[in-house]
């Protein structure tokens, strides 16, 4: 019931700020998409081919990025300045179901930036070799897992994070998480590399992006599905048991 | 009935804040607040609240009064679930607020300190989500909010965006969105910090209405004159302590000295201020250029011994001001500092 309610006002006040929260989210990774899919293609610097391992990888960045933004950002203005969020402490419910809200929340944020990123990839990209539509259950299954994992990410951040730390956190965490998050690039092509192959296994982008290729690329190089699920639930897992606890942290001190 | 909130023995001990981990709302370290012993060197634990009891009555008006950091808004945050105590006992209206938080929730309202309405909403939505919170039918909550801003004399600004709200709408809406679930028991915390005196005079009537409908209120404040004119019982806390606890006039009965006459001579007052030394009834006579304070149990037998004592003198009185016993003067007489 009170979960509803908190639902519901998530759902009034993203709905209302939809087209800048996309812009915000999804901007970076299409005009990556534009650079790496279009233009350097078209100036013979890129492999044509080069699109079908890039796609799953700007879904994958614009889904684990959109999640983390929508949890942490207002989280930490939340819990930083606006104390917006006391209204919804001082409802009869214990303090994780708004958190577990707010990671729900973010999981729907993801997805919905993953829907609009896709078919503007599609069309700047032209048709994209590779790109297979048969495995709808495994490209829900990691589109979701994936969003979650980051939105429990967001959750960790959120509540972990001072105001003044917002800079701090897109320039050390969020940036080298992009570039070694095997978004732009398909984790086995790291092979001549297998220092960086390895140390990149960290990166929880790492397996969003595999995941998305798998599911969305299936005949070109990508790390087993089953790999990749087990480690998205094994650090959402983490995420959640970390940031429900910051968060009670923050809620009652 | 039992009492509405009684705390045993409650303690609450931040640890030593490490870095800036603690916002402006939160505890400060009170000047002279005693360093915890076992503490490392190098780091204070700051002890917010030490050892309180207090006992609350339905339908009671409460006060807690004291300076900045005597551990008023940590009472409150534990009584309304937000702080977790060190050690101790707090309970609202009979429900214990550690073991379960949520029946407590359910029976409160709380009106922060500032005011932090979702500014993502207008304000009568601002009222309708805390009520869908609680799980109050729209069909119910809507009326009810309406009803709410009308009697705030902020009917018409509903579907204004909350930054559109000045600070005393701002102020009312926070207390129309504590009271939309109908609590027993309202909190507030400072709530008159930052406005306007003639909304602060608003403010009061409100309180004073909603206190006569038979809510219990509990308010701290650090303004003497608003725990006077409407806090039923006063606590005086500082360093986390109970130093008083009584009805205003009862309070300002303790206050030393009794009334303080100020008298205007019309020439130096030092051989008045010896002559009045025979004047029975009087506690401290203290001469300051023509100035001539005087502090007297009973003013109004006193004060024919003192003019006769001043004429005596060869000096004529030019003005006379009685200041009735203070909680002012009792609280620092309590705490040796100034409130404000």
């Amino acid at each position: 019931m009170v979960f509803r309610a908190l639902v519901r006002r998530d759902i009034h006040v993203v709905s209302r700020e939809l087209p800048m929260f996309l812009l915000r989210t999804t901007l970076q990774p299409i005009m990556f998409t534009f650079v790496f899919g279009y233009l350097l293609p078209r100036m013979g610097f890129v492999q044509p081919g080069y699109t079908g391992a890039l796609l799953p990888g700007i879904l994958g960045v614009s889904l684990a990025f959109a999640s983390v933004q929508a949890v942490a950002l207002p989280m930490v203005a939340d819990f930083g300045w606006t104390l917006e969020i006391e209204d919804r402490l001082l409802a009869p419910v214990p303090t994780w179901v708004i958190a577990a809200e707010k990671v729900i929340a973010g999981t729907a944020q993801g997805v919905i930036a993953a829907l609009f990123v896709l078919p503007v990839a599609r069309l700047i990209m032209g048709p994209i070799p590779g790109l297979d539509f048969a495995h709808l259950g495994v490209v829900a299954g990691m589109t979701l897992l994936g969003a979650f994992t980051f939105s429990a990410f967001g959750l960790v951040l959120g509540t972990a994070i001072r105001g003044e730390q917002i800079g701090l956190m897109f320039g050390l965490i969020v940036a080298p998480m992009i570039f070694f998050g095997c978004a732009y690039y398909p984790w086995k092509a790291l092979a001549g590399t297998p220092v960086v192959q390895v140390l990149v296994l960290v990166n929880p982008l790492v397996y969003v992006s595999e995941g998305m290729r798998s599911a969305l690329t299936p005949s070109l190089p990508h790390m087993n599905p089953l790999v990749v699920a087990g480690a998205l639930v094994l650090l959402s897992t983490i995420f959640m048991a970390v940031g429900l606890r910051t968060f009670d942290r923050r809620a009652v001190s | 009935m039992g009492p509405a909130i009684e705390t045993r023995a409650l303690e609450k001990i931040y640890p030593a804040p490490s870095g800036r981990r603690r916002g402006p709302s939160g505890p400060q370290l009170a000047p002279g607040a005693p360093p915890t012993q076992s503490a490392p060197p190098g780091t204070r634990e700051i002890v917010a609240l030490n050892g309180l009891d207090l006992a609350v009555q339905p339908g009671e008006f409460f006060g807690l009064l004291g300076p900045n950091g005597a551990g008023k808004t940590t009472t409150i945050g534990v009584l309304t679930t937000r702080v977790r105590p060190t050690s101790g006992s707090a309970a609202v209206a009979g429900i214990d607020v550690v073991a379960n938080p949520v029946a407590v929730k359910q029976r409160i309202g709380v009106v922060p300190q500032r005011p932090n309405p979702d500014r993502q909403l207008t304000a009568v939505q601002n009222l309708l989500f805390h009520a869908a919170y609680f799980g109050i039918p729209r069909a119910v909550s809507e009326p009810r909010a309406q009803a709410l801003l009308d009697q705030f004399d902020i009917g018409d600004r509903g579907d204004a965006r909350v930054d559109q709200l000045s600070g005393g709408q701002q102020q009312r809406l926070m207390i129309a969105r504590a009271l939309i679930h109908e609590p027993e028991i309202l909190f507030l915390d400072e709530p008159t910090v930052g406005l306007d005196p003639q909304a602060r005079l608003a403010l009061w009537e409100i309180l004073r209405a909603l206190h006569q409908q038979g809510r219990t209120i509990i308010m701290t404040t650090h303004y003497m004159e608003e725990a006077d004119r409407l806090c039923q019982r006063l606590a005086i806390i500082d360093h986390g302590r109970l130093l008083a606890l009584d009805t205003p006039a009862g309070l300002k009965a303790r206050a030393p000295g009794g009334t303080l006459l100020q008298i205007t001579l019309d020439g130096d007052a030092s051989g008045a201020a010896a002559a009045l030394q025979t004047v029975a009834g009087l506690s401290r006579a203290a001469p300051q250029g023509a100035e001539l304070a005087v502090y007297a149990d009973r003013p109004g037998e006193a004060l024919p011994g003192i003019l006769r004592a001043i004429e005596q003198a060869g000096r004529a009185p030019l003005d006379i001001r009685l200041t009735p016993p203070s909680l002012e003067t009792l609280f620092v007489a309590l705490t040796g500092r100034k409130l404000e």
